[in-house]
């Protein structure tokens, strides 16, 4: 198999890592939704534990994001 | 697809990346020129420090609009560090301020046409989570000495599991820069590569470019967001780092 070759699979292979990030994504802002329309009052602090759960989460897409450009193009 | 997406004008999306040397300096070999990302630095200083600065210049007791902005931004993080951090922690209060407004501004100023984002730099965001990193290290070890090393042994664990906790809490605490830093990194350089690759679409299309066109108006939208989002969450993410210094769980 040729090198290029190789590396473009490796890098499709190593996004296939952003499903786990998805999966969390869904997981935190359906907790979200269930909490405020269980507690209308409590939403605007369950909003900044939510957004800071979502960047976090996100971040975990963005690592094999960055380990596929660097087997695409390290 | 880089390729058919710059055929036009032989411009990559990555080439947005790219440092660019304005005045060449160099210092005993080592090549400390002032660039563009340099210069998007100075910038942001100056806007943030200008923000502030003339908005609270006028210091009425019933604020206009920009005292009201600046006011507000200050309260933002004020009230994000007194939540996480508490009393104790007040004099890293100026420190957690300045790495947030840096970074909000660095953010948004990489949004602007022909700008640069100083922070899509994996040496700039490690350089600025390592120094939280170390810091955050040092002032634990200044207020309890060689007992921050029970930092290590999760609260309740019985002793015959410390040999495998303690490892694990070790490594996930050293790995505290580098999540921070690529965090950082990765968000702002993945979203301003999509931003320029579908924006490429939209010349190559001709008529049928509006519908790009409003694929990258919608992005850019999202960028803002995730622009103030990832500065909060740095910032969010030090001010729990220093909790958890200060006070050991």
């Amino acid at each position: 198999m040729e090198f290029e070759s190789a590396k473009v699979i490796g890098a499709g292979l190593a996004v296939i890592g952003v499903v786990g990030s998805g999966v969390g994504i869904g997981n935190i802002f359906s907790s979200f939704i269930s909490a405020v329309g269980r507690n209308p009052a409590a939403r605007g602090e369950v909003f900044t534990m939510t957004m800071l759960g979502f960047a976090l989460v996100e971040a975990i897409a963005l690592y094999a994001l960055v380990i596929a450009l660097l087997i695409l193009f390290g | 697809m880089a390729e058919t997406a710059g055929h036009g004008g032989g411009h990559s999306p990555l080439a947005q990346f790219e440092i660019h040397h304005i005045v060449p300096i160099k210092i005993g070999g080592y090549d400390v020129s002032f660039t563009n990302s340099s210069l998007m630095m100075v910038i942001a200083v100056a806007l943030a420090t200008a923000f502030l600065l003339l908005g609270m210049r006028r210091g009425a007791l019933v604020p206009g609009r920009w005292q009201s902005a600046a006011e507000v931004t200050y309260e933002f993080v004020a009230d994000l560090f007194r939540e996480t951090v508490g009393q104790e922690g007040r004099r890293f209060f100026p420190f957690v301020f300045t790495l947030f407004l840096f970074i909000l501004f660095g953010n948004m100023l990489g949004l602007l046409p022909y700008s640069f984002t100083f922070t899509s730099h994996i040496i700039v965001t490690f350089a600025l989570a390592a120094v939280v990193f170390v810091g955050v290290t040092i002032v634990g070890f200044a207020k309890h000495g060689l007992h921050f090393f029970s930092f290590f042994v999760p609260p309740g664990a019985p002793i015959l599991m410390w040999p495998l906790l303690i490892p694990i809490e070790v490594i996930s605490y050293l790995s505290r820069p580098i999540s921070l830093s690529v965090r950082l990194f990765a968000n702002l350089l993945a979203g301003h590569t999509l931003l320029k690759v579908i924006a490429g679409f939209v010349a190559v299309l001709g008529v049928a470019g509006v519908l790009p066109l409003a694929v990258v108006i919608a992005l850019t939208g999202l960028e803002m967001l995730i622009a103030f989002l990832q500065a909060y969450v740095f910032a969010i993410l030090t001010c729990l780092y220093l909790n958890d210094a200060l006070h050991l769980h």
